[in-house]
């Protein structure tokens, strides 16, 4: 515990906490300009999203009538439980103490709690739309973490530990092993990443239609600095997820020292990795439909199958008697 | 050591002497307020310190009682065991000591019989607080009777609608088949033991089969009395009709005496663990709590809803001890005691989170007189104190971090996630499909309160009487307070908790968790800090610090002025209260989604002057499968004995003659 | 032994059978007809897949060869024809409803388990280095049967059939290395002729009870009756 928890890596920490905090738009940015070139378009400058949040901020914000105080903090609590839930992610160092302080299931678990907030401050004005939000968020995420947690117990049972740096320094000493069950982990974080951050075929992100929205119709209300403060969350989330998948299953690069040389590598691998993701996520995003609400149950069950089976492999293919 | 016990015995005593207060209750109807209550919340906090002091010294101290018969004494002890659980009872009970005074005060120029009530809820604190105190089968046995007959007045204490008799009915019914389950299992334990007591039971060597059935027999009867499926049904039934603050004391507290029955008869008493057993308690565990969330979810009257959510969180306790006899059995002691732990540790926040929800619900129908979530919305502008403790119990409930129900979540998905250690195979197989089971119990259990909390909270007042709300009186927001800081607290500080919580292990399973502290109290790491850490403290630290900054940036660099206006009515008519999502609309994706596991019934009739009218109803499917056939078994050998009831003295005699003489023949 | 310390080629082995096995989980729950199909292609392919790393990894030069003869049989002429069959008989866009799926997943899983608990005493003896891939063998072959109880229609039972085969021929290849070829000839050959045979047979059915839905077979024996 102690070997982790130095002022250093503390330092380094917060650096890379805010690492996430400020990188996170530039691969919202860097998605809608790959998905604006597949579909012949120029799209907008990669560094829109930071415009986007800076105008909003500068606007005035608007709260109904029939809002609670819950509704003017719920933003703040959204966005810092995503943060934290962030920073416990290794980025481009592993030595970490946020991820001693936070394992895989309390990730979940902070990623929960923002959930939680969102959901309520949805159902706190009033309207349809925010209820209806609501109510298919916490289906959605209903059926994705338990298909989450049964990727992580994976994993977990892979490396015999939940601490995220543990889990990539596993994979990292391991070497090259081919697992089926991590191939089947990572089908299954795959479909969670989509179901959870929104994306396409389970929600559109970019949709304009109130009764097709999930995570848009929570946020319907959100004006100014609030509504800035949920859209940086939502794109911090979906580079968590990016951060996961890619240093978890593809570890390599990441620094384990804090020596410059290194953290450089760590962090140009890193960026790597989220740009190939970013690319394909859009391409995925191009060539898919949203599904129909009733389907979505399906895609997550899929997911959750994949987690099972992937533990299944585990115990009977990879232990031995 | 002793003047733990001497507290324990105040605690009781306080207990009987607010029920002897109350008699004259009915002449001067204040006296329950002013005098029985404090009492009880004077029993409490006595049983909560004679917990804490039991659980921090360690090892145990007896004491005969000169009652019950002559070859027969009634032994008490008090050991760490018995010691958590009175910590548990006490807490919850002080609380509502708190609580009731101003709760009561409506009950006051009612019809209903205050002597009754008091009288009851003493004889019912009594009887829970000596079932955990009692060293032998037979005072066991008395105590856990008061506690269920003295509990069955409670639910029956409107007696007026028909409803809250037929739930005591199936209550005390199940209450006594329990009961019967249970004290054969003391038959056979006894049997072989030699005696009563429980020192003689503990040192008796069972063989297998009969080991288990001694286990299956209190699983059964333990199992009946804290809501297990499929034998739940009363459990929904009678804790929503009780008083709130009864309820609370019946979902939080009454229900853990079964699991702390569960404990000392198969952890403490039994000896050797099996893994048949662990594996029947594992998946009876998952299958609960997986049908609870999924009922409770369904529900829109919130005292129901918060009863099928103790099934559920039995149900995660339950998972806690099956994982915990699975690695005893195993052999690998400290991870054996890693379940306990977690079980344990969520018995305690259960009582304290359902305690607190439940005098939620009571202060919401004693301001609002409602109880149906349709019904609700806005509160949480009309009853500010209220609303915010009860995010705290919806919070903790929902096991997110870092309030005290993820804390034993989180202890046994570590314990789950040991399986590999296992020596068989299928059984490490299992034991993650149990786990998955609990993470989706989780997730539900966090869509039912973004539900109950959503509808009932915000948004807006669907009835008149919610619109009239006002806030509770001071004594019902610190019955609350208290709770939901403890809640809190125990969620920061689990190290505290699990340090209290280790005598218990130390005591019955001979060890103790040392890793788990070994880093210190920031640090909570059940098997090694490679494997898994997890620092609360830290956590909320950094959740505030971050929170802060966010605040303090945006506030600075954003424009900070707020406009109130409408809300978004899609260019139409402005939206109205009718116009908000339902709960049952809420929870309608789920109930198509697990469409097979409720027994639904409805649709639409067209009333007589044209209107259309949607029924839906959701009954519990346990009821057809396990239930009724039981009834119509019944019913069928009553029809058969009925041939003996002619009417005819005579034939009557005859049969005695008969029987006599049978019994006779049996004993020469 | 743990999968870290097998060779490389085996590591893959193990990858390629729990695919199989997945794809039998998608066989078991996908409801369009021309998608069960694909499923089905791509477990003959993974099936060929295996054979020939097995092949590779030093097991023999007549595998490759079974190798060849799977892939062109089971990846490609039998889906050709059943795809060509479904097509004549006019059901591809048809979705054939699995009533209760979540539970035939939880019954498949559950199988899983089971076949694993059944070939532990195999495992112990120590056998051979993919010796665990036995259970998943066996599983494909009990989820191949779980299917055909499980459908209605006439032409997924026939899939279900045909994995069962593939299941068999797994566990064949992977802890033998292989049936002698003559052996696995005969069955290439009868899987084939089963193949036409079913296809006459569907044309039957659907002259005669228009349908292809096995549970109207049932009325047949109230058929006779009637006319009685």
């Amino acid at each position: 515990m102690d070997h982790i928890v130095t002022p250093t890596a503390w330092g380094w920490a917060a650096v890379q906490a805010l690492m996430y905090a400020l990188l996170a738009p530039l691969l919202a940015g860097w998605i809608r300009k790959c998905k604006a070139r597949l579909q012949n378009r120029r799209g907008a400058p990669v560094l829109q999203p930071y415009r986007d949040l800076y105008k909003l901020m500068g606007k005035e914000v608007r709260v109904a009538h029939t809002a609670s105080p819950l509704f003017r903090a719920a933003p703040y609590i959204v966005f810092t439980a995503t943060w934290l839930a962030a920073a416990t992610v290794p980025l481009a160092a592993n030595i970490l103490p946020t991820s001693a302080i936070a394992d895989i299931i309390v990730l979940v678990g902070l990623l929960a709690l923002g959930r939680f907030f969102l959901a309520l401050a949805g159902m706190d004005v009033g309207t349809p739309f925010g209820g209806m939000g609501a109510s298919r968020e916490m289906l959605v995420a209903a059926l994705a973490e338990p298909a989450m947690l049964m990727a992580v117990f994976t994993l977990a049972m892979t490396a015999h530990s939940t601490n995220l740096a543990s889990v990539i320094d596993a994979q990292l000493g391991a070497g090259l092993v081919l697992r089926p069950s991590l191939l089947f982990a990572l089908a299954a974080l795959v479909l969670v990443a989509i179901a959870e951050t929104g994306r396409i075929p389970v929600d559109n992100p970019s949709t304009h239609l109130e009764l097709t929205m999930i995570h848009e119709a929570m946020i319907l209300e959100y004006s100014g600095r609030h509504l800035a403060l949920m859209e940086w969350a939502a794109q911090i989330k979906l580079v968590l997820y990016g951060v996961l998948i890619a240093n978890i299953f593809v570890p390599w690069g990441i620094a384990l020292s804090h020596e410059p040389a290194a953290l450089a590598i760590g962090l140009g691998a890193i960026a790597a990795k989220l740009a190939i993701l970013g690319a394909i996520l859009a391409a995925s995003e191009t060539v898919l439909a949203k599904m129909r609400l009733f389907r979505v149950p399906a895609f997550l069950n899929l997911a959750l199958l994949l987690g099972l089976l992937g533990l299944l492999g585990h115990v009977i293919l990879e232990v031995g008697a | 050591m002793t003047s733990a016990l001497w507290l324990a015995a105040l605690a009781v005593a306080l207990a009987f002497a607010s029920g002897a207060v109350s008699l004259f209750a009915g002449r001067a109807p204040r006296l329950l307020r002013f005098q029985a209550m404090p009492l009880v919340a004077l029993s409490g906090a006595a049983a909560a310190a004679a917990g804490l002091a039991a659980l921090w010294q360690g090892g145990s101290v007896g004491a005969e009682l000169p009652l019950g018969l002559p070859w027969l004494p009634w032994r008490l002890r008090l050991d760490a065991l018995a010691g958590f659980f009175l910590l548990v009872i006490g807490l919850v009970t002080a609380a509502v000591g708190v609580y009731g005074p101003a709760y009561v005060r409506h009950l006051e120029h009612g019809r209903d019989s205050l002597p009754a009530l008091g009288g009851f809820t003493a004889l019912f604190l009594a009887g829970m607080m000596l079932v955990v105190l009692a060293d032998d089968a037979f005072g066991f046995m008395v105590a856990w009777e008061l506690m269920s007959l003295a509990s069955y007045f409670l639910v029956v204490f409107q007696h007026e609608q028909a409803a809250n008799r037929r739930a005591a009915l199936l209550y005390l019914i199940m209450a006594h088949v329990g009961g019967l389950a249970i004290l054969l299992g003391f038959g056979v334990l006894a049997a072989f033991g030699g005696g009563f007591d429980f020192d003689s039971m503990r040192a008796a060597q069972l063989p297998f089969a009969w080991a288990s059935v001694a286990f299956c027999l209190a699983f059964l009867g333990f199992g009946m009395k804290a809501g297990l499926v499929p034998l739940h049904a009363w459990l929904p039934e009678a804790h929503p009709v009780a008083p709130s603050h009864i309820s609370a004391l019946m979902s939080g507290v009454m229900l853990k005496v079964a699991v702390y029955g569960f404990i000392r008869v198969v952890f403490d008493l039994t000896g050797q663990a099996h893994w048949q057993w662990g594996v029947a308690v594992l998946a009876i565990g998952s299958i609960s709590a997986l049908m609870g969330v999924l009922y409770a979810l369904m529900q829109h009257d919130l005292k129901r809803l918060l009863a099928y959510h103790s099934v559920e969180n039995i149900g995660i306790i339950f998972i806690g001890l099956g994982l915990s006899l699975l690695f005893l059995s195993d052999g690998h002691t400290l991870l054996g005691v890693l379940g306990l732990v977690a079980a344990l540790y969520h018995t305690l926040n259960h009582a304290l989170f359902k305690g607190l929800l439940f005098l939620g619900a009571g202060a919401i129908l004693h301001s609002a007189h409602e109880r149906d979530l349709e019904h609700m919305g806005g509160l949480l502008r009309r009853m500010p104190w209220t609303g915010l403790f009860f995010l705290v119990g919806c919070l903790s409930i929902s096991a997110l971090p870092p309030f005290n129900g993820f804390v034993s979540e989180w202890l046994t998905f570590q314990a789950a996630l040991q399986a590999w250690q296992l020596d068989s195979g299928v059984l490490r197989s299992l034991v993650p499909v149990a786990a998955a089971t609990l993470a989706l119990t989780g997730a539900l259990a966090a869509a039912c309160f973004v539900k109950v909390y959503g509808i009932a909270f915000l948004g807006r007042a669907r009835s008149r009487h919610v619109r009239r709300a006002r806030p509770v009186p001071l004594g019902m927001r610190a019955g609350q307070g208290m709770l939901a800081i403890l809640c809190v607290a125990f969620g920061v500080l689990p190290m505290s908790v699990v340090a209290m919580l280790d005598a218990v292990p130390v005591q019955i399973l001979g060890a103790g968790l040392p890793q788990i502290s070994a880093h210190g109290w920031l640090w909570l790491t059940p098997v090694a800090p490679e494997t898994a850490s997890y620092s609360a403290p830290l956590v909320v630290v950094l959740l505030a610090a971050l929170a802060a900054l966010t605040a303090w940036v945006w506030r600075r660099g954003a424009v900070r002025r707020v406009r109130r206006g409408d809300p978004w009515d899609c260019g139409f008519a402005p939206p109205t209260p009718r116009m908000q999502y339902t709960a049952s609309a809420f929870a309608q994706p789920i109930r198509r989604v697990y469409g097979l596991l409720f027994h639904v019934d409805e649709g639409v009739e067209t009333q007589a002057d044209g209107s259309a009218r949607f029924h839906s109803t959701i009954g519990d499917r346990a009821w057809g499968l396990f239930y009724l056939p039981v009834v119509a078994a019944v019913e069928a050998s009553a029809r058969r004995i009925v041939r003996l009831q002619s009417g005819n003295v005579r034939v009557y005699l005859g049969w005695t003659l008969a029987t006599l003489l049978v019994l006779l023949w049996i004993i020469s | 032994m743990s999968i870290a310390e097998l060779p490389l080629l085996q590591q893959l082995v193990l990858v390629l059978a729990a695919l199989v096995l997945f794809t039998s989980f998608v066989l078991l729950e996908q409801a369009r007809l021309v998608a069960a199909i694909h499923a089905f292609a791509w477990q003959g392919a993974l099936v060929a897949a295996v054979t020939t790393v097995v092949a590779a990894s030093g097991q023999g030069g007549h595998l490759y060869f079974s190798a060849l003869l799977t892939l062109g049989l089971k990846a490609v002429l039998i889906p050709w024809m059943l795809h060509r069959l479904v097509q004549r008989l006019e059901l591809d866009g048809r979705a054939d409803s699995l009533r209760r799926p979540a539970l035939v997943i939880m019954a498949g899983v559950a199988l899983v388990i089971f076949s694993y608990w059944l070939v532990l005493p195999i495992v112990e003896q120590e056998l051979s280095f993919t010796r665990n891939i036995v259970a998943i063998s066996l599983a494909v072959v009990l989820l191949g049967l779980l299917m055909m109880a499980s459908r209605q229609q006439a032409v997924v039972q026939v899939l279900g059939f045909m994995s069962m085969e593939n299941g068999l021929f797994l566990a064949a290849v992977s802890a033998t290395g292989g049936m002698p070829l003559v052996v696995e000839l005969g069955v290439a050959f009868d899987v084939l002729v089963a193949m036409v045979l079913f296809g006459v047979f569907f044309f039957q059915i659907r002259e005669s009870i228009d349908t292809l839905d096995v549970d109207r077979l049932n009325r047949l024996t109230e058929a006779v009756e009637g006319e009685e």
